[in-house]
């Protein structure tokens, strides 16, 4: 029986550029970037980086395929260097990649490095690229991603009996969280405190969400360099260590897409890949053991119905812990304790790992004291890509040593 | 007995008033206000000649069998493809054996009663059993045209057989002129006529009562004998004049609709034969006289069968549902008369694979899913593997078409970040009745139409139009039914 990699492997360090419309940056400028704070950090050399794995999605706008781009920009001395694309996961893909190349023992010290530049592609929202192979888009509407996660909502209605005002409501705190937490991070896209009448107020980008309900794309990179305790103890003996306690992947089966057995109100990927993560971590009460989340809030939508399928939220109460300030940075939960893709905006290749980035920072009590989350020890990381009746989950826990 | 088994009507859910064209373009030609009167039927900005021969004959065939079909013939000026046989295209949407006959029917306007009458002889000389007649056209006129007023969309389609026929083919009579009074060339998009008088006179003055004669002297019957009189002609006051010159009594000549729905072209008689038979009874006798390019007239008589056919929604059911399209610039942008911004979003392009199109035909055109033989389970694509859960057999699928079902809503958007030409786009995922289900447009509604256990029926309609390779592909779209209880 596979026992997982719990605390096999730590982060020995990690970089993160800021996000948002980089005009001047190019993807190499933000993976350089994110790619020299991360070695400062894990006070390691190039030449130290044994493997690398490099997460990007939309490969036609941006760096191309293949691992290639990372090694010719970052002059890496012909390691073996592999791209992971599974959409919004890609970032989170990387980190594990690179995790379980140490937990394996094929590797002492291996990077995983996110990049995505979507400002690059001339138009808002993310490319409209064949996501689903060219079938897609013969039979399937032209959808869009906002449109796609939209209809959560309608379903969650129908399924919990919660009035679409009501939803409005929750997911209007939901942006509203995030845009205070976001002001304060000088690393965010969006550094604007907005009020709840803004939020409610936005034009509809697809009903019911409004503009303040969607996450907009961005450009930016982040990066992590993982080790063994032991290796991370020889380099930094006198300093905290974050240890990977969970990663876990769920992906699809079709059932959601063709089968009418789903709610449709929440993911089942999420379900299968949290019940696992828990597992692995050795948690049995997540709403209790958890100190902080970066969730996958593309949507403000998606945002509320993961609280259910992390189990954190009781099935259809999300939107009474959500306006009880329950996941608010004060709250008992702080969710997107740096602004969430809300005001990160969404590279899709750089997310993931800029969300473990934050739950690494926190746990190592590296902001400012505003933004810090009181006594933090075990912190959950959530992507979610695709669409959600066919989508790739990914769940990292972390935690102090 | 060879003739008519069943009919099917299609008018588009979309009805402008012609005060809002000449609102717009009364501008140019103030005399058009003659021609501003009534309503035209406008085809979705998801529909075309195509798509509306596939919904008349959907119509038409509802609940008859077409595992002995022999063949299905499209009779259109207006069809999307040039060499691509369109008419292949509808008996897909119909999921016949494709081991059939199909046939393209275009160039003059009589070419939909031609078609009828292909259909008529191969039934009636003994190589084929039942044949489907579809027949559609949405042509177009130059913005301030006349035509842009009088022409209308719409389509109707028709079952030839020799078994249980509602109304008996009794004979024909056929002219060809070339009386070039409306025109279009190969490379040209708009309709070109040439001066009403000469056409009201020269055209339908003369070869309608030609035909007329013609089919009389052929038949051995006199004009008066018809009950129901069917004859296009848009000039009013000629219809008169032309019903008292052939001895028609006024009230056994069937309107043509041009109040209501517009001249449609190649489906103009057989729009109006379709309509005639839903309001007919046993023994009437019927005359259909097509024009354009000649004439063809046909007599039919309705026998007994017509009380045993199931209604049909035909035209008549059609012309009830209709929604009011108040926007001339919505009309010119849904008919790709003008450059439209759909902002770069809407520039990617998107190509599209023949392979891989021959490959899933069936599934594109015909809606065509799977059956697991194992645990009964539909699905919608076919698959190889069960999609339930808890079964996953490989390979114990029977294939099964889908488009007739109806549906439900399980969720629904309304999406203005999607590239449309008619923003914003409305879709979501259907629960097929039976089961399965999928992601689908819905269409010929609003967003307020659209909840959560409403349900649908599908309609084939056009996927998406790539402009650069003129390339029209079609598929399925869910349309909430008109007063539908959720």
């Amino acid at each position: 029986m596979a026992e997982g990699i719990r605390d096999k492997v730590v982060i020995l360090g990690m970089g993160c550029t800021k996000f948002g419309e980089q005009w001047e940056a190019n993807s190499e400028d933000l993976a350089i970037e994110s790619f020299n704070e991360c070695l400062k950090d894990a006070k390691i050399e190039k030449k130290d980086v044994q493997a690398a794995w490099l997460g990007s999605h939309i490969d036609e706008v941006n760096i191309g395929k293949g691992g290639n781009f990372l090694g010719l920009t970052l002059h890496l001395p012909l390691i073996p260097i592999t791209r992971t694309e599974n959409f919004c996961a890609s970032g989170t893909e990387a980190f594990r990649g690179a995790a379980y190349g140490v937990a394996s023992g094929a590797y002492d010290i291996a990077l995983a490095l996110g990049v995505e530049k979507l400002k690059d592609t001339g138009y808002g929202g993310l490319p409209d690229s064949p996501a689903f192979g060219q079938m897609a888009t013969m039979v399937m509407p032209n959808a869009t991603a906002p449109g796609m996660f939209a209809q959560i909502a309608s379903a969650y209605s129908a399924e919990h009996g919660v009035s679409m005002e009501r939803i409005k409501e929750a997911m209007a705190h939901v942006s509203w969280k995030s845009h205070q937490n976001g002001l304060m991070n000088p690393r965010a896209h969006l550094r604007k405190a907005v009020t709840i009448e803004q939020i409610m107020g936005s034009p509809i980008i697809a009903y019911p969400l409004g503009l303040f309900d969607c996450c907009g794309v961005s450009d930016g990179s982040a990066a992590a360099i993982v080790t063994t305790p032991e290796i991370a103890r020889k380099i930094k003996p006198n300093e905290d260590l974050v240890k990977v306690k969970a990663l876990q992947i769920s992906v699809s089966s079709g059932e959601e897409q063709m089968y009418t057995d789903w709610d449709g109100a929440g993911m089942l990927t999420t379900k299968m890949a949290s019940k696992k993560a828990y597992e692995e971590a050795g948690i049995t009460n997540p709403r209790e053991e958890i100190s902080m989340m970066e969730v996958h809030d593309c949507f403000s939508i998606t945002e509320l119905a993961t609280m259910e399928d992390l189990g954190i939220s009781a099935p259809g109460k999300a939107t009474d812990d959500i306006l009880d300030g329950f996941f608010d940075l004060d709250g008992q939960l702080p969710c997107q304790t740096d602004g969430g893709l809300k005001c990160f905006g969404h590279p899709i290749g750089a997310s993931g790992l800029r969300m473990i980035y934050e739950m690494y920072s926190q746990l190592l009590r590296r902001w400012p004291e505003e933004r810090l989350v009181k006594d933090p020890h075990i912190a959950l990381t959530h992507n979610l890509g695709g669409v959600p009746n066919q989508n790739v989950c990914s769940i990292a826990i972390m935690g102090l040593d | 007995m060879v003739g008519i088994r069943s009919y099917g009507g299609y008018i588009p859910h979309y009805r402008m008033n012609r005060m809002v064209i000449f609102g717009s373009m009364g501008w140019i030609n103030p005399a058009n206000m003659l021609n501003a009167q009534g309503e035209k039927a406008v085809a979705n900005f998801d529909e075309d000649s195509l798509t509306m021969a596939v919904a008349a004959a959907v119509d038409c065939v509802d609940g008859f069998d077409l595992s002995e079909l022999g063949g299905v013939y499209f009779a259109s000026t207006t069809a999307p493809y040039k060499e691509r046989l369109n008419a292949n295209l509808v008996a897909g949407a119909l999921g016949t054996e494709e081991t059939i006959r199909t046939a393209d029917f275009a160039g003059g306007l009589k070419a939909g009663t031609t078609a009828l009458l292909a259909a008529i002889d191969a039934v009636g000389a003994g190589n084929a059993n039942d044949v489907v007649v579809a027949a559609s056209d949405s042509r177009l006129g130059k913005m301030g045209s006349a035509q842009e007023l009088m022409f209308g969309d719409g389509g109707a389609a028709f079952l030839v057989g020799d078994q249980d026929v509602i109304a008996e083919f009794k004979g024909a009579y056929s002219t060809g002129h070339d009386f070039v009074d409306h025109f279009r060339g190969a490379e040209t998009k708009f309709d070109r006529q040439w001066e009403d008088r000469w056409i009201r006179d020269m055209g339908f003055g003369k070869f309608i009562p030609e035909a007329v004669a013609g089919l009389c002297e052929k038949c051995g019957v006199k004009a008066s004998d018809f009950d129901k009189v069917i004859y296009p002609c848009y000039y009013g006051r000629a219809r008169k004049n032309l019903n008292k010159k052939m001895g028609f009594e006024p009230d056994k000549v069937i309107d043509n609709l041009q109040a209501i729905v517009g001249d449609t072209g190649v489906a103009q008689s057989l729009v109006m034969l379709s309509k005639a038979l839903q309001e007919s009874k046993a023994g009437d006798k019927l005359l259909v006289i097509s024009y354009g390019s000649g004439c063809d007239a046909l007599y039919f008589e309705v026998t007994e069968n017509i009380k045993n056919l199931a209604p049909r929604i035909g035209i008549n059911g059609y012309l009830a549902r209709k929604a009011e399209l108040d926007s001339y610039t919505k009309y010119l942008a849904w008919r790709r008369m003008i450059p439209l911004e759909t902002g770069l979003r809407g520039e990617e392009d998107h190509w599209t694979r023949w392979s891989l199109v021959w490959r899933k035909d069936k599934m594109i055109l015909g809606m065509q899913g799977s059956r697991c033989k194992k645990c009964g389970t539909q699905q919608f694509p076919a698959q190889r593997v069960c999609v339930r859960p808890d079964c996953g057999a490989l390979d114990e699928m029977e294939l099964v078409y889908l488009s007739g079902m109806g549906g439900k809503i399980f969720t629904y958007t309304s999406d203005m970040l999607a590239a449309s030409i008619n923003p914003p786009a409305l879709y979501g995922t259907v629960d097929i009745n039976g089961g399965g289900r999928f992601v689908f447009d819905y269409t010929d509604c609003v967003l307020d139409d659209l909840a959560v256990g409403k349900p649908v029926d599908f309609s084939f309609r056009i996927k998406f139009y790539d402009k650069e390779r003129d390339i029209t592909n079609y598929f399925w779209k869910a349309v909430p039914v008109a007063g539908g209880v959720e």
